[in-house]
């Protein structure tokens, strides 16, 4: 029986706080809110399409969406150098995305395609793409925070000033790995940054069920002698401000942060989940503080005009479907590729 | 040459490797300060200093995580897991992450590390400090597995696995810390996937790993008063495995046995025997047989310990048994 003694669909719900209008005069500069919004509908348009995609039978397995939690990774993208490292959960199309990685090798590696970004090898929840700094997506929760250290020691070692960032769901707040990672990295000062999409729910159970703290990452950061922001993650600028001051902290030195930003995935855990555990007026309230309505009432206020931000989304719609097209007409693997790189010779074999 | 310990081997690979290549760090629990809780590393912080040589909490998950994230962007890390029993706390990084990640990102990212490991019986610590768990880590594709049985080869296998750009897992067998053996000068670089033959015979094929190895040795001069000859090979290597050394030794002496110190279900010569059982058949003379652990955790007591283990009486009784 959880703390909150609520019969299963039945807990409590939480709603957003308004959004904070007062972040509209915060010192960004507008081409950095620009591209923001740009990376936001990257994000959101290619998960709509993967989710029309899998309604045409043609994306197979699984495949986690991150449909209105696009401000956090779009936030960090455009906030990280392009050397910096992130590691990101099997939810990591979106932060692939906003580490620049186009839309065609992300749905033909979905499609199971040759020319997909890891050639069908990984499929949705391995994306990778280490010319951009995106060092993969991990499934197994917990791992790659301790790995993200170990990217975050390295700089350190070579002395680059590169950072690391850890990108989790709030259900990852509770394994050991995320308390191993924690103490790791602030004991060292590593140039670390954890980043908890809280979006409220594990995967079916809510995180506050289960967890007797009210920020599951932000309320552990003082056991590790650390600070914690928590921020509106709906909202990109929320997200960059925070952002900014952890990559700058790490990159001096300072050591790591834990940042939680409170979020919600509009849809369910994975494609096998349409999410009726959800109370419908807590449902509602999210859909309501969408990031990126908000955001583009927000560049309208700040004087951006309609027809340059109609001509974005034009542009990244025409994008997709053109890399829809694209993967759509890939060939699949060819069958030697089974038997390519376990090793790094290329091979696979284990005996002679 | 000099003669060097088991137990001093490893700290002479590790600062061989170390003083080559400033890439290459060490980490792991108890392993500068207090020089390893068996000894085995004393003096690489006084050498190399604490940014090369790390004390880490007891957090083998952030261990194994540090060092893969490290081999991934361009350190080569050797990460120390105390004893082999504790894989079981981190086993999420060796199973799921390290030895996948080059394969699901199609060759795109490596981990170039080893972690090396106390593993073994023979001290009587009891089921939860001795097991032998490399069958574990050779039944996971993406990652390589050593066990090396003297000072010289753990030295040249300890430099080959820190230099290939591939996981390796290096076991090294507690029980032999403190034997000696003769250690070439200079450098010393081994060779991954490579057996070696120490003894020949004609009368059968005696297969060992690490601790078994010696014992294999004690057992092939306990037949050969009794006019046995038997040829022991040293598989030193699991992933890769050599198992041309193994087949063309069959090939000479029809028979094969296997002496492993792990648990019986599918240890290390289950797989060597069904290789030698498909290619090397029609050699074979007599019945295949894998001389093991029982299918038992191990006790403490030193007596129910060592009837556990495979001992020179044991390999040279069921050797003696099967050739008739």
């Amino acid at each position: 029986m959880p703390v909150s003694g609520a019969p299963y669909g039945e807990h409590q719900i939480v709603v957003p706080e308004a959004f904070d209008e007062s972040l509209k005069d915060a010192p960004i500069e507008l081409d950095v809110r620009i591209e923001m919004f740009r990376k936001q509908h990257e994000i959101r348009q290619l998960e709509k399409r993967i989710y029309d995609l899998f309604l045409q039978g043609l994306v197979r397995g699984t495949s986690h969406l991150s449909i209105g939690m696009e401000a956090t990774g779009a936030a960090f993208g455009v906030a990280l150098r392009r050397d910096d490292y992130s590691f990101a959960t099997y939810r990591g199309h979106g932060h692939t995305v906003a580490r620049g990685v186009g839309p065609e090798p992300i749905i033909a590696e979905l499609l199971g395609r040759a020319t997909g970004l890891v050639g069908g090898k990984g499929g949705s929840m391995h994306l990778t793409s280490v010319e951009h700094g995106m060092m993969g997506c991990y499934a197994i929760i917990g791992a790659h925070l301790c790995i993200a250290n170990g990217a975050a020691w390295s700089a350190k070692v070579r002395g680059t000033d590169q950072v690391a960032v850890a990108f989790f769901g709030d259900g990852a707040t509770n394994i050991g790995a995320f308390h191993e990672a924690v103490n790791y990295a602030a004991n060292y000062r590593l140039p670390t940054i954890f980043v908890c999409e809280n979006n409220l729910y594990m995967e079916y159970t809510p995180i506050a069920e289960v967890t007797p703290v009210k920020h599951p990452a932000a309320d552990r950061a003082p056991a590790y002698g650390m600070d914690a922001t928590v921020v509106d993650g709906n909202d990109a600028d929320a997200v960059y401000l925070a952002a900014q001051a952890a990559i700058e902290r790490a990159r001096s030195g300072g050591g790591p942060s834990i940042i939680e930003a409170k979020t919600y995935r509009q849809g369910g855990h994975s494609r096998a989940d349409p999410g009726q555990y959800r109370p419908d007026p807590e449902v509602e309230a999210w859909l309501a503080h969408d990031p990126i309505p908000m955001y583009h009432q927000r560049l309208l206020d700040l004087g951006v005009g309609e027809d340059r931000l109609a001509a974005i989304i034009g542009e990244v719609a025409a994008e997709i479907d053109r890399a829809t097209e694209a993967a759509k007409s890939a060939p699949e693997p060819a069958a030697e590729a089974l038997w390519t790189n376990v090793w790094a010779d290329g091979g696979s074999q284990w005996r002679n | 040459m000099a003669e060097l310990t088991y137990r001093e081997a490893v700290a002479a690979g590790i600062a061989q490797e170390m003083r080559r290549d400033p890439s290459v760090v060490f980490l792991g629990e108890d392993v500068a300060g207090a020089g390893g809780v068996f000894k085995t590393t004393a003096g690489l912080l006084e050498e190399f200093g604490p940014d090369r040589v790390v004390d880490t909490p007891i957090s083998e998950q952030a261990i194994l995580g540090a060092a893969m994230g490290a081999a991934m962007t361009g350190l080569r890390p050797i990460a120390e897991i105390m004893f082999s029993d504790f894989f079981a706390v981190c086993w999420d990084l060796v199973a799921n992450e390290i030895a996948k990640t080059r394969y699901m990102t199609d060759g795109m990212a490596g981990c170039p590390l080893v972690i090396r490991s106390g593993n073994g019986a023979g001290l009587r610590f009891g089921a939860q400090h001795s097991q032998s768990i490399e069958n574990w880590a050779m039944a996971v594709p993406g990652v390589k597995v050593v066990a090396p049985s003297t000072p010289a080869d753990l030295i040249g296998l300890m430099a080959a696995s820190v230099r290939d750009p591939d996981p390796v897992l290096l076991f090294e067998h507690k029980a032999l810390y403190p034997t000696k053996g003769d250690v070439p000068d200079g450098e010393i670089v081994d060779e991954l996937g490579r057996a070696r033959v120490l003894r020949d015979g004609s009368d059968a094929t005696v297969v060992a790993l690490a601790l078994m190895v010696p014992r294999a040795m004690e057992a092939a001069d306990m037949l050969a008063a009794d006019g046995i000859e038997v040829t022991v090979i040293d598989v030193r290597s699991l992933v890769p495995l050599d198992t041309a050394t193994i087949l063309a030794s069959v090939a000479e002496t029809s028979r094969l046995f296997t002496v492993e110190e792990n648990p019986r279900l599918c240890g290390w010569g289950a797989e060597i025997c069904s290789i030698v059982g498909e290619d090397g058949f029609w050699d074979l003379d007599g019945p295949i047989v894998r001389i093991t652990t029982p299918h038992l955790p191990l006790a403490s007591a030193p007596k129910l310990e060592d009837l556990a283990l495979p001992d020179a009486d044991r390999i040279t009784a069921t050797i003696k048994t099967a050739l008739g």
